[in-house]
């Protein structure tokens, strides 16, 4: 129960901040990017915020063995820098870049009903879904 | 609103963020990737899929309440309908090659000092500008 409530409580933290930072409004994420035109750089503070909480979060707490309420901190499953690395974060950023949503904003923003969130929320869930288990038989056959 | 427009409303954001991150890593040993929560769902050989879908709907739970009391911290995307589900494709099938987005690469990963988050995160702000260079200014009017 404290674990399921501890997911639950980290999840409402996250959907304030992106709220609060402002990630959640497509017209700044697309001001953030636009340096060439009315920039506004503020968003990069969002950054700015999160990694100085987590680093030094983690540096504080860095004799921490293991995990509060599990055997063990998550590895990375991947250390390469790839072609799927860069092509993906490549086509991450055009589309971030042309509606102005990254996926957590995108959730968050499911609840006002608009029909072009909930388009562009729904196009990126499909498409997660059918990349993932594409990519998942793929494994089980090279296995 | 006026908290809102200021660099504190980023910066207080991001350092929720941060925590909500550091919370799922100290307790339960995750990293707060969005786009690799919702993707794990998705695959068949994932067995802890109840705290994925606890988290997003956490996730949701300030939106609910934000939307009915000030609705303005939201906006529409000013992009057209086509451009939109276009975009949510790139984002959705980019991420989920790449293993991560603007949190788990962004964030966690430049917090620990990782290679392959240091280098997703400069592609995609990269590509990120070019794209809102084309459709934003050279196409534009939308």
């Amino acid at each position: 129960m404290f674990a399921l409530l501890s997911y639950l409580f980290a999840g409402a933290l996250f959907g304030g901040g992106l709220i609060l930072s402002g990630m959640v409004n497509p017209n700044r994420v697309i001001a953030f990017l636009d340096i060439t035109g009315d920039w506004d750089p503020s968003l990069a503070l969002v950054m700015v915020g999160a990694i100085a909480v987590f680093g030094l979060g983690r540096f504080a707490t860095r004799a921490l063995e293991k995990p509060l309420a599990a055997p063990a901190f998550a590895t990375p499953a991947e250390e390469t820098i790839d072609r799927r690395l860069i092509l993906g974060s490549a086509l991450f950023g055009v589309g971030w870049g042309i509606a102005g949503f990254c996926p957590g904003p995108a959730l968050v923003s499911i609840v006002t009903f608009d029909g072009k969130v909930l388009a562009f929320a729904a196009a990126m869930i499909m498409t997660i879904a059918a990349t993932r288990s594409w990519d998942e038989r793929r494994r089980t056959r090279a296995n | 609103m006026t908290f809102l427009a200021s660099p504190w409303a980023p910066l207080v954001g991001g350092a929720l963020i941060g925590l909500s991150a550091l919370m799922l890593f100290n307790i339960h040993g995750k990293i707060a990737g969005i786009s690799g929560i919702v993707g794990r769902l998705f695959e068949r050989a994932a067995l802890d899929k109840s705290w994925r879908l606890v988290f997003l709907a956490g996730l949701l739970i300030p939106g609910i309440f934000i939307a009915a009391l000030a609705p303005q911290a939201f906006a529409i995307t000013p992009a057209p309908l086509s451009l939109a589900i276009t975009a949510g494709v790139l984002v959705g099938f980019g991420t989920t090659i790449a293993n991560g987005c603007t949190s788990g690469h962004g964030v966690c990963g430049i917090a620990r000092l990782r290679k392959r988050s240091i280098v997703a995160t400069l592609v995609f702000m990269t590509t990120g500008v070019i794209s809102t260079f084309i459709t934003h200014q050279l196409i534009g009017g939308f």
